[in-house]
């Protein structure tokens, strides 16, 4: 991947998958580090499943029996150094308390990391295409703070006007994009 | 500076629209986004047909929407258009500016694009 932002989007479309109904991106910085975060209350994985994942031969997709998200995502943290770590409760044995949480550790001086890119484009793209889930976005370092929640976006909007409108769309990417742009005036 | 109360001013805007696209057939603009589509570039290709989509004031009688892998992995990024009553036509390796001339000779034209279509791929 070209940019760190795009496997945010393509790990973020496993919970979609997983039939969550609230996922949470949070990427936290520090001097050295870049954590990304993604957690959600999907159907979760049993342990055979979790222990198979980080194979690129173990996949849910049907058309082929090859899934390159977590191996590709795998690459990028270590390539500088970091690692990736997934814990997950499958609906089965944890009825209440299911879901996935998957922790990407990069080290951003490291000649390897691939610079986060449009992260902006990730967020509106996951609204697009899931306007029925909500998604929790939180982007934060010692200096700046970045968020959106779409349940708050929903609460406003209410039932009527889905999130995957154009004009809802616009409105979040100019939202976030107004966050960002402030970040590097101060 | 953009604020959530502003939101409430797009929603009482967009309330009399919603009703238009009910009822009437739509033309579906479908995007591959698994991991396949996304390492080859589908999320721009996807904003360009949702900006342009909105841009050209189409959103009552077109849809954009996402799927997972078509299985075709190596003509990514892949884009399904489905008119009603038409057969679907499958455009392969799209990029940005690809997606403006679908979106301006398919989509507003009626006319396919012939040249990026799988079918001219694979010959």
């Amino acid at each position: 991947m070209k940019e760190l932002s795009l496997n945010v989007l393509d790990i973020a479309k496993n919970s979609v998958k997983a039939k969550a109904t609230l996922i949470s991106i949070r990427l936290e910085e520090t001097e050295e580090t870049f954590t990304m975060t993604v957690c959600d209350d999907g159907c979760g994985m049993t342990e055979e499943i979790l222990r198979g994942v980080i194979d690129p031969f173990c996949t849910t997709r049907k058309t082929r029996k090859v899934g390159m998200g977590i191996p590709l995502l795998k690459m990028a943290a270590e390539q500088t150094g970091g690692n990736v770590s997934i814990t997950s409760r499958h609906v089965d044995s944890f009825p209440d308390t299911h879901g996935t949480e998957l922790t990407a550790l990069f080290y951003k001086n490291h000649i390897d990391f691939t610079p986060l890119g449009d992260i902006v484009s990730t967020v509106t793209t996951l609204i697009q295409g899931s306007p029925e889930i909500d998604f929790e976005f939180l982007h934060t370092s010692d200096r700046f703070r970045v968020t959106l929640d779409t349940r708050q976006l929903r609460e406003i909007l209410g039932e009527e006007i889905p999130l995957s409108s154009p004009e809802i769309i616009q409105w979040v990417a100019q939202y976030l994009g107004e966050q960002y742009a402030n970040l590097s005036n101060n | 500076m953009k604020s959530l109360a502003e939101l409430a001013a797009i929603r009482d805007k967009m309330k009399d629209k919603i009703v238009l696209r009910e009822g009437g057939e739509v033309t579906r603009i479908v995007v591959g986004m698994a991991t396949c589509g996304i390492a080859a570039g589908a999320r721009p290709v996807l904003n360009a047909f949702v900006e342009g989509v909105d841009r050209e004031g189409l959103n009552a009688k077109v849809v954009v929407s996402q799927t997972g892998c078509i299985g075709l992995c190596q003509y990514e990024p892949i884009v399904e258009v489905s008119e009603p009553g038409k057969e679907k036509v499958t455009y392969v390796k799209m990029t940005v500016e690809k997606a403006e001339k679908v979106l301006k000779q398919h989509i507003q034209g009626g006319k396919i694009v012939e040249e990026y279509t799988i079918t001219a791929a694979q010959k």
